[in-house]
């Protein structure tokens, strides 16, 4: 479902993406993993269009981003890893704006989103402002707004950031359910090395922008010889702590927080 | 066209929400109908160019069009920031589509706003000639608006934060706005400054507006239209390529 070969993607001298190789099957539950840095983000740029690789082969539902941006936008869902809602919305209005952009047709559209609001147990505030949400409730918005046109790839950046174990939870078992029932291929990203070990069938492990270790969890410890996930992923990337520049949006968050107080 | 429809109603939506948006953006106009136009009112009179607030309302109507409207362009350094912006452009929509609407839904606002300003200038003592050339006046209107906020979106495309924000006011906007004869008359003033408001598309934008409403057109009301007619389908190209371009 999702092919990826040599990929690359350089911005001006630095390497952000280093000869990446790998392939999701589908219906598979793909997680990607690597320290702060390591190029998991843009890889995901890249793969749903947001950004042009520098050179190597993508692939996706057999279509390539660059080429056939429209066929690769139609296949897939994303949750981004920052919020990506309209606050001066209502929760449907979100849900409703994504709907129409996918070009769901109305009465399915007004369905399904009556399903997923209710499932992520937002169906009674449906009509509030997102603005005055908590950052878990944003969270479950973005993932029912992701499934709203089923979806044939789930891209999650680190979706469970910030919720609570019941929460997770709840939305792990209904993508889990998702992936089976319709043959939905999930590819995120995550630091809970304990939920990457719970969800996942495959890992890759990134770090510096290269692939270091690819397998199921279980491969995984036993090439180490470790006992979890997070201990091989420690093994595999060591322990130094990565620091990470901060982007043009991170710097413009900051300047609003600051305007505001 | 339900793409474009949805982006339209957004930004509808999101202006009759803020209501504090909406007042205090009525506060400036407000502001420069009363003190200017009473303040230079008789030394206008004196002069011989007869009622100050009838030439000055054409100008402030085309003002907060033309703030209102590049702000609405502006906003998409917002929708980077909340992230909103990317949440469209993985969208199976053509990038014209959603800029087309965007621009198409600040136009609308930056409308509503200007005829909210002739209505108040209504009371202050605004005297339009002839209202059957209202319609014109709202043509001219359509044209300010939708330049400006196709002239917002391509900066907003270009920069990569509000750091050069300040700098687009004070270089870009304040000029517009004052270099435009929104203020004062442009017949009699020094060759350079004619020469500087006739390259500024704002001057025929309030020209047109004032044709229509009290009469007494610089340019004339053909030239007006077609020269902003053209400089605002030239930005909309513009504004389109530099929007496909955003990297996010």
């Amino acid at each position: 479902m999702i092919k990826v070969e040599n990929l690359v993607k350089k911005f001006g001298n630095f390497v952000a993406v280093d000869k990446v190789s790998f392939n999701v099957e589908k219906g598979q539950i793909f997680a990607f993993l690597g320290p702060n840095g390591a190029g998991k983000t843009t890889t995901i740029k890249i793969l749903t269009t947001l950004l042009r690789p520098s050179s190597g082969k993508v692939l996706l539902n057999g279509k390539d981003p660059v080429r056939d941006q429209y066929d690769v936008r139609c296949s897939f869902g994303i949750v981004f890893q920052d919020p990506s809602l309209d606050e001066e919305l209502t929760a449907f209005e979100n849900m409703e704006f994504h709907g129409v952009l996918y070009k769901v047709p109305k009465e399915i559209r007004r369905a399904r989103i009556e399903q997923l609001l209710k499932f992520v147990e937002l169906w009674d505030r449906k009509d509030e402002l997102v603005k005055n949400f908590s950052g878990g409730m944003k969270r479950r918005l973005e993932v029912a707004r992701g499934l709203i046109h089923h979806p044939k790839i789930l891209f999650l950046d680190e979706p469970t950031l910030g919720l609570d174990p019941q929460t997770r939870n709840h939305i792990w078992n209904y993508i889990k359910e998702m992936s089976r029932e319709e043959g939905m291929t999930v590819f995120f990203t995550t630091h809970y090395m304990e939920e990457a070990e719970r969800a996942a069938q495959q890992v890759a492990v990134i770090d510096k922008g290269k692939i270091i270790a690819q397998g199921t969890p279980e491969e995984l410890k036993k090439k180490t010889k470790t006992k979890s996930l997070e201990d091989a992923f420690l093994n595999l990337t060591g322990h130094s702590i990565r620091e990470q520049e901060v982007s043009a949006v991170e710097r413009l968050r900051s300047f609003r927080r600051g305007r505001r107080h | 066209m339900s793409t474009i429809y949805i982006l339209w109603l957004r930004q509808i939506k999101r202006y009759l929400r803020s209501r504090a948006r909406i007042i205090g953006s009525l506060g400036q106009p407000l502001l420069f109908l009363v003190a200017l136009g009473f303040g230079f009112g008789p030394i206008y009179q004196k002069a011989g160019g007869g009622n100050y607030i009838d030439f000055l309302a054409p100008g402030i109507i085309s003002m907060s069009i033309l703030f209102t409207a590049m702000f609405s362009g502006i906003e998409i350094i917002w929708d980077r920031q909340f992230g909103f912006l990317k949440e469209t452009l993985v969208a199976p929509v053509s990038r014209f589509k959603i800029m087309i609407g965007r621009t198409l839904g600040g136009a609308t606002v930056a409308i509503l706003q200007g005829v909210i300003v002739f209505v108040i200038s209504l009371f202050i003592g605004f005297h339009p000639n002839n209202l059957a050339l209202f319609p014109l006046s709202l043509v001219f209107m359509f044209l300010i608006a939708l330049l400006f906020t196709a002239f917002g979106t391509a900066i907003a495309s270009i920069l990569e934060d509000m750091q050069g924000f300040q700098l687009i006011m004070n270089f870009v906007l304040m000029p517009i706005f004052f270099l435009s004869g929104a203020l004062f008359p442009l017949q009699g003033m020094p060759k350079s400054l004619v020469m500087v408001a006739s390259l500024n598309p704002l001057s025929y934008g309030v020209d047109g507006l004032r044709g229509t409403l009290v009469n007494g057109s610089h340019f004339g009301l053909f030239t007006d239209f077609m020269v902003l007619g053209v400089v605002t389908l030239v930005i909309m190209i513009i504004g389109s390529y530099l929007f496909s371009k955003i990297q996010v």
